[in-house]
């Protein structure tokens, strides 16, 4: 039986009792094979070598001239695949194959975990099979093709409201069925235990970098760091080693519509409910349905948080705010031409955040972005929706 | 405290049916309607299923059903009062089948006490297990229902053990890896199973998930189970008449015979 499986009140593993044996197995590797020499540097390879980390903390002059403090973008949309979601396919696709696992699934929304997947799962020679939305499949129809392109199968999902949430439906729904031979590598800090867990050390890799880079550029700790949270995987990985500093956290959510709209800001207007296998924040309705949520970014479109994300906002460690889609599009093409950067929709969340929390700060202070991804996936998204700003 | 679904499995000189249909599919009206008419066609146990928008653990039938209830106003208040209008005509024993969430928003002890007050025998929580069941078999025993759990092909002995010693009413064992629907085939896995937990546990056995045909009743029973739960099949015959109210009951009415006439 798997004991302390909790953020606080958070978390916990509330799944069918088919699964509960590959998730004590899961967490038999995760504690026994992770932490192992050998794990250890064969993940080395596949970071440094393969991936291309670390990726760099880059000191923005021009958007540190325009808000009015010291702005870094940390540049996970460097990484090979595009976005931050390598670490964490890579960690569990060499964790799943050292398992003696021959299949992996996966859930993707805007497709980066998927072809994150695909990736890994090229790499190791594993077979892969991706769950996606068929809202999903056809505005993220660039990372459809390249998932097909890498070797791993796309599988409709026609089920609910045909988003992120119900190719995790569907992804479970395999698991159980399969759950001897497969790996159902999870894409964020979501799910049963282990899960939120296991996701996070892997994504850490980005907060350990960026707090070496800092200190070492700036001989000091940042004042604020801004990620974009939907399961919210980017923001714990660059929170993490941060926590117990003096460091103000925000995490950057999808508000959609704005007020009275639809959205996806689950910490800032949800409820705590059961989904997915854990306890967190979700958007529901009285009698505890789950309600679709919206964003302009399939990446941010969840209904649902990482637990520890729950326990973070309870504590006040973390402030978490709604980022309009109309903002988000906005920042999108504000770092483009500020910068000459382009970033993932996700990540223009936590830019717009940052521009809007850069007048509380001096202009020595520190502010970090988390650049998740970049925005090479939502170009023909945001030229039609941008229309005659472009 | 000795419930409905304890005298009944006592009581027994065959198998029992434990028939099982989606609360409020395709309406309030006609999920009573289909009930009473399980319930007269010789039913043993009915389960309900209080709809979740995300059932992880059922297949496409159940998924169709599901939606259909939500979709005409299925809600936790509205599943009590069902409970009620069902409870007032007939002493079948009645179990409820649902997700955690719908339990947890109406707060855990709340949802056992209305569903107690309500009439119903037995709650199985299908994503609940044995790491998270404490509080939900806790408030069941205090409301004076039997906590339903399920035991699985995957379950290791040591959970079997823990899973037993907290359970009541029966152990749902789940007879298939999967989801919920109709695959027609006995898993000799299954098979081992119920041999396994019928060494060590007092409880009735009752496996569910895949069962339709008498063939899988009459394997399981010989094994040693006291008793099937046929979901799918029973709620296809509804989803395949939606419109059609009297042809609806009379398919699920002829089902339900079928199937008890089998139970030897």
């Amino acid at each position: 039986m798997i004991e302390s499986t909790r953020f606080g009140k958070y978390g916990g593993c509330f799944v069918p009792e088919t699964l509960m044996a590959a998730l004590e197995e899961l967490e038999e590797g995760f504690r026994t094979i992770v932490p192992g020499a050998a794990f250890q540097k064969e993940m080395d390879y596949y970071l440094h070598e393969y991936a291309g980390r670390e990726t760099p903390l880059t000191f923005c002059r021009n958007l540190s001239r325009d808000l009015g403090c010291r702005v870094y973008l940390k540049r996970e949309d460097l990484l090979h695949s595009g976005a931050h979601k390598l670490n964490n396919a890579l960690g569990q696709a060499l964790l799943a194959k050292c398992m003696g696992k021959r299949r992996i699934i996966a859930e993707t929304g805007a497709g980066q975990h998927g072809v994150a997947t695909a990736i890994a799962g090229a790499a190791l020679g594993m077979k892969v099979e991706v769950y996606m939305g068929e809202e999903d499949i056809a505005r993220q129809a660039l990372n459809v093709a390249r998932m097909r392109m890498l070797g791993a199968s796309v599988l409709p999902v026609r089920s609910g409201s045909r988003t992120l949430k119900d190719a995790i439906n569907e992804a479970l729904r395999d698991w159980v069925a399969n759950v001897r031979d497969t790996h159902y590598l999870i894409g964020s800090v979501v799910g049963p235990h282990p899960f939120p867990t296991l996701v996070r050390d892997f994504q850490t890799v980005i907060g350990r970098e960026t707090r070496a880079q800092v200190l070492e550029k700036e001989g000091r700790l940042p004042d604020a760091i801004v990620a974009c949270v939907g399961g919210g995987s980017n923001a714990i990985g660059i929170f993490t080693p941060f926590l117990d500093d003096v460091t103000r956290l925000f995490g950057a959510e999808a508000g959609g519509e704005g007020p009275g709209g639809r959205h996806g800001a689950t910490l800032c207007r949800g409820r705590p409910g059961v989904l997915h296998g854990t306890y967190t924040y979700l958007i529901q309705d009285a009698f505890g349905q789950i309600l679709e949520s919206h964003s302009v970014s399939a990446g941010l479109d969840y209904p649902g948080v990482g637990p520890e994300h729950s326990f973070l906002r309870d504590e006040g460690r973390v402030t978490y705010r709604a980022v309009t889609d109309d903002e988000a599009l906005d920042s999108f093409l504000y770092l483009s031409r500020t910068e000459g950067i382009i970033p993932a929709l996700e990540s223009a969340h936590a830019v717009a955040l940052a521009r809007n929390i850069a007048p509380e700060l001096g202009k020595d202070d520190v502010l970090i972005v988390n650049l998740s991804g970049r925005g090479d996936k939502d170009v023909s998204q945001v030229a039609a929706l941008a229309g005659d700003r472009l | 405290m000795i419930t409905r679904i304890g005298r009944a499995f006592s009581a027994r000189t065959r198998p029992l049916l434990v028939a099982c249909l989606v609360a409020g599919d395709p309406d309030y009206g006609e999920s009573l309607a289909m009930m009473r008419e399980v319930d007269s066609a010789g039913a043993d146990i009915i389960e309900v299923v209080m709809p979740f928008s995300d059932p992880v653990a059922d297949g496409p039938v159940m998924q169709q059903a599901i939606q259909r209830a939500l979709s005409a106003g299925m809600n936790t208040d509205t599943l009590f009062s069902l409970i009620r209008d069902f409870r007032a005509e007939s002493e079948t024993p009645l179990v409820v089948l649902t997700y955690a969430n719908p339990v947890v928003q109406r707060g855990i002890g709340a949802f056992y006490r209305d569903a107690g007050d309500a009439g119903a025998d037995g709650v199985a929580v299908a994503d609940v297990p044995l790491e998270e069941a404490e509080p939900f078999c806790m408030a069941s025993r205090d409301a004076g229902i039997d906590p339903i759990l399920f035991v699985s092909q995957t379950t290791s002995d040591s959970r079997l053990e823990g899973i037993v010693e907290r359970a009541g009413g029966f152990l749902y064992l789940v007879a298939a890896l999967g989801v919920t629907g109709m695959r027609g085939e006995v898993d000799p896995e299954t098979i081992g199973c119920i041999r396994r937990i019928k060494r060590i546990s007092p409880l009735p056995v009752v496996p569910g998930f895949g069962i339709s045909s008498p063939g899988q009743v009459h394997a399981y029973s010989q094994a040693g189970a006291d008793g099937v739960i046929v979901g799918s099949a029973i709620v296809k015959e509804v989803g395949d008449r939606i419109g059609r109210p009297h042809e609806m009951r009379a398919a699920v009415g002829q089902r339900v015979r079928a199937l008890v006439s089998g139970m030897v």
